[in-house]
């Protein structure tokens, strides 16, 4: 879309809550917010972390939907439910990976980032992304991360055996390969595809 | 007498802080509706001024867009700025003058109001002299409205007593700044930090008071940069640097000389630029000669190592910038700490080129500029000092008047409420300024406040120190009127009027020329718009060190501000000062200042073991008057919570959560505890937003910064116990 994508940052994130805030004022989402946002562990340290949807190519979410409510689009965004068909069951709440859609009572219907797909869709640049003081949520081009950032954006999760690819990037130390988040993961089990690659 | 005029429920009732969390008609009924605008223009809180598109339909806020144009921000903003439109349509807004009854206060006619506070200023004149009136100023205020208070206090009421809430935030750089380099202005452009390649932030929790700069320093993260941080918390920032540098309270001044000893002791100094462009040199390295990294550590709590590392980061670089706010300024050293860290810019020759100085973090909206103008007890406009002859010709002839007629320097915001309390001060008229949450030892206000015989406020809302009113003048937002301001880097940009102030609310500068029409002197306040005020400004600082003499509004928009100094209209502005290694003094030179060491003025011992320091979260700006109305805002940081470390926690039985009552030599106040490792064991923070019985100032003291006079937020003493749950409204 216009040549640019999402990159998640959590070590530049500050805590400010800015995209919590900003993402309520777009104009689809109209007072709710789908930002996730977590203090890792307040009393340990001041991280924070936020992100967005991260849009996968294969999305666990709409494979769950006994309504068939979750749509992929062309340009990979995958959308909120649509409100005719969801029936708010959280098969997706809970199958998720990355723990991202929301029921929201008030709508009885499942919620997520759908990228400011009003605003990407017209050339703009999503709500969150573009406030964000300390960049830790962007949206640019390819070549800009790359010319200017010392990470390396990363879009491979392992969890257990699933491997998930998706349309949002996950800046990573330089020598990351993909992220697996399981110690299990990383444990020889003769099937495990990272840690043959590993090897 | 101006006791709170109702109890404090009854006000909450009437006058709030209720929570705005829905935009005009909620979220649900935008569309269809009249034709929506955007206009482009800046946020009302902090001095980053971030340019932002406001959305208006049927003159009110109905939300933002980002103005990804703005160099400064390029569409970033921080919760505040994204909120900040719920002020807007507000529910405690103030929609006509107040006066005070015998049981609160009652709407009045603008005739009545005006009339009441022009007479009973001149009646406390006429009975006390004409320094028994003070004015209190603010630096959130447009650099118009700031240069009317100005005018105001020393032509329509002749008082030699205007200060401003900015004595709370700017002064000591301020001082420090003026004394070193000859100005007072942060000296580069902000894009300068993302060139830097090491960047010392100091007693600048950048992350939460400034979240837009740190998108400049994690710029130069990328680009490889070194990053120090200094500071008794571990701050947002702290997180990615590769120095971490965890003073106690009060003893920056420790750490940076001892840095000073060790780049003079290693060699580490550009003798060049030293011997070409300053003076007092050898004087500054005698004064930390005895301060070797060993006796910084003991004194600071900061390790030798670090100390010698961090002055060898600075000191070999040819790129480092030293980045501070009011972790450094707001001690009763603070002038000392900012010219410590001008000294280490001077001494090793990082000053005047790109990526290289000093600079101060400007904090409060219109920090900079509403302290170039005149509002400040000593000041012209223009930057120029009241006792400067040439200076008072300059601007009485502007202004119309003989120069014998401007009253002398008066006192600084503090000295002003301790003039009240004693009783020589009986009149205040104030505007954009809530001392009853802002000022040092809250008590110690309020008892002041009481004793007023006059007490008249210029407000959108009602403050805490505003219930002390016996007349409130309903005034404007930011966006209800024109001006400019300037930003942390001396940018002036320009403040659009978004929306009208509600019918019965006015422009705060038709309320102050009016008020100077009623009390005889309107010819000198004939201004009917901010550009004519702005005119008469342009031509009043003409030939100071802030001259605006070539910025108009039509340039600011075309270049998306100017910069002062700005003396021609052909002149592009000054977005680096000091490139061309000429200096603001008269001799050209930049003055190195003498360091020496001094105790905080409420020095922690047996029976208050505990060093306090207060400062700020980032979802509330100030004293609240604004943000505590803003329910997004509100939801984020509810109440003021107790940072305190393990290990204390431990010692004193304290778990996250638990009620603990904290008293300093002045006073006490119950919270509650959030244990964290982000802050020094032997201190605690809490920050200063709130009033009354959650008032971290109700703990702070009033000594000050003997130069500055800036209070010493930063350091108290404290102990620490725990406490059963307040009762409800406590």
């Amino acid at each position: 879309m216009f040549g640019r994508e999402f990159y998640v940052d959590p070590s530049r994130c500050i805590g400010c809550q800015s995209c919590l805030k900003a993402c309520e004022e777009c104009e689809t989402h109209r007072g709710v917010s789908m930002i996730n946002f977590d203090f890792v562990d307040r009393e340990e340290s001041i991280a924070t972390a936020a992100y967005v949807c991260w849009h996968c190519d294969d999305p666990t979410c709409a494979q769950v939907c006994p309504a068939d409510a979750i749509k992929k689009y062309e340009d990979g965004i995958v959308g909120s439910s649509l409100k005719p068909r969801c029936i708010g069951c959280s098969n997706c709440v809970l199958a998720c990976p990355f723990g991202i859609p929301k029921l929201v009572p008030q709508y009885e219907q499942m919620m997520k980032c759908d990228m400011c797909y009003d605003r990407t869709s017209a050339g703009k640049r999503p709500m969150c992304a573009t406030v964000c003081p300390s960049q830790a949520l962007a949206y640019v081009t390819p070549e800009t991360i790359a010319a200017t950032r010392r990470e390396k954006p990363v879009n491979t999760f392992w969890f257990g055996s699933q491997k998930i690819t998706t349309k949002v990037y996950m800046m990573a130390p330089r020598d990351a390969g993909e992220i697996a988040i399981d110690v299990a993961d990383y444990t020889w089990e003769g099937e495990n595809e990272l840690v043959l690659q590993a090897f | 007498m101006a006791k709170a005029a109702a109890s404090l429920d009854e006000l909450q009732r009437r006058f709030g802080p209720h929570l705005n969390y829905n935009p005009p008609g909620g979220w649900h009924s935008q569309s269809g509706q009249a034709e929506e605008k955007l206009v482009k223009t800046h946020c009302c809180f902090c001095g980053q001024q971030c340019g932002i598109q406001l959305k208006v339909r049927d003159n009110r806020l109905t939300g933002f867009e980002p103005w990804e144009e703005f160099p400064f921000n390029r569409g970033m903003l921080c919760p505040k700025g994204v909120k900040r439109y719920l002020q807007g349509n507000h529910p405690d807004r103030l929609l006509d003058p107040l006066v005070r009854t015998a049981g609160g206060f009652r709407a009045g006619s603008w005739d009545e109001a005006l009339d009441f506070t022009a007479r009973r200023l001149r009646e406390v004149q006429e009975k006390y002299g004409p320094d028994s009136v003070a004015v209190y100023g603010g630096a959130s205020l447009t650099t118009e409205k700031a240069y009317l208070m100005g005018k105001f206090a020393r032509v329509a009421l002749g008082t030699r007593h205007i200060d401003y809430n900015g004595r709370l935030c700017m002064v000591s750089a301020g001082t420090a700044y003026k004394a070193a380099l000859g100005v007072d202005r942060a000296p580069n452009p902000w894009a300068d930090i993302a060139k830097a390649e090491v960047l010392m932030a100091i007693g600048a929790n950048i992350g939460e008071c400034a979240p837009i700069t740190t998108d400049y320093v994690w710029r130069a993260r990328d680009q490889g940069a070194k990053l120090i941080v200094a500071d008794p918390r571990f701050t947002p920032i702290a997180r990615n640097a590769d120095l971490y540098l965890p003073v106690r309270p009060g003893t920056d001044l420790a750490l940076l000389m001892a840095m000073l000893h060790v780049i003079v002791r290693d060699g580490l100094t550009d003798r060049a630029f030293i011997d070409a462009h300053t003076t007092g040199f050898e004087k500054t390295a005698q004064s930390v000669e005895a301060w070797n990294p060993q006796r910084a550590a003991e004194v600071s709590g900061v390790a030798p190592e670090a100390i010698e590392k961090a002055a060898h980061l600075i000191g070999e670089s040819r790129r480092a910038m030293l980045l501070h706010a009011r972790g450094l300024e707001h001690q009763s050293k603070g002038v000392e700490n900012c010219e410590a860290v001008v000294a280490i810019a001077l001494a090793t020759g990082n000053i005047g080129r790109e990526g290289a100085g000093a600079v101060m973090i400007t904090g409060q909206g219109n920090g900079q500029g509403g302290r170039e103008h005149g509002q400040k007890c000593d000041q012209l406009p223009g930057q120029r000092s009241l006792t400067d002859p040439a200076a008072r010709r300059h601007v009485a002839q502007v202004w119309g008047i003989a120069p014998e007629d401007l009253p002398g320097p008066g006192y600084t915001a503090v000295e002003i409420m301790n003039a009240v309390h004693r009783g020589e001060i009986k009149g205040l008229l104030s505007i954009c300024f809530n001392p009853l949450v802002s000022l040092p030892d809250a008590n110690f206000t309020r008892e002041a406040l009481e004793r007023l015989e006059f007490f008249g406020v210029i407000d959108f809302f009602l403050s805490e120190t505003a219930a002390h009113a016996d007349v409130v003048l309903a005034g404007s937002l930011q966006e209800e009127e024109e001006g400019v301001t300037a930003n942390v880097e001396a940018r002036v940009i320009h403040i659009q009027q978004a929306v009208e102030p509600p019918p019965n609310a006015r422009r705060d500068s038709e309320i102050i020329c009016e008020l100077a029409r009623r009390l005889g002197r309107g010819r000198y306040f004939s201004f009917q718009t901010p550009r004519e005020i702005f005119e008469e400004l342009r031509r009043a600082s003409q030939g100071g060190l802030a001259d605006y003499y070539g910025i108009t509004y039509e340039k600011i928009d075309r270049q998306m501000g100017v910069f002062w100094p700005c003396p021609t209209l052909e002149h592009p502005g000054t977005p680096r000062l000091f490139e061309d290694g000429r200096f603001f003094h008269p001799d050209g030179k930049a003055h190195f200042m003498s360091l020496a060491w001094r105790d905080s003025g409420d020095p922690v011992d047996g029976e208050f073991p505990v060093y306090l320091t207060t400062g700020r979260v980032v979802s509330q700006y100030l004293s609240g008057t604004q943000t505590r109305r803003i329910g997004a805002l509100v939801d984020q940081y509810p109440a003021p919570k107790l940072e305190i470390h393990p290990r204390l926690a431990e010692q004193l039985g304290i778990r996250t959560g638990d009620w603990v009552r904290v008293t300093s030599r002045r006073s006490a106040i119950t919270l509650q505890a959030m244990v964290v490792r982000t802050i020094r064991p032997d201190t605690v923070f809490i920050p200063y937003h709130w009033p009354a019985g959650r008032s971290a100032n109700r703990l702070t003291h009033r000594t000050l910064d003997p130069r500055s006079k800036i209070p010493e937020f930063k350091v108290s003493a404290c102990r620490i116990e725990k406490a059963a749950a307040p009762a409800e409204g406590a």
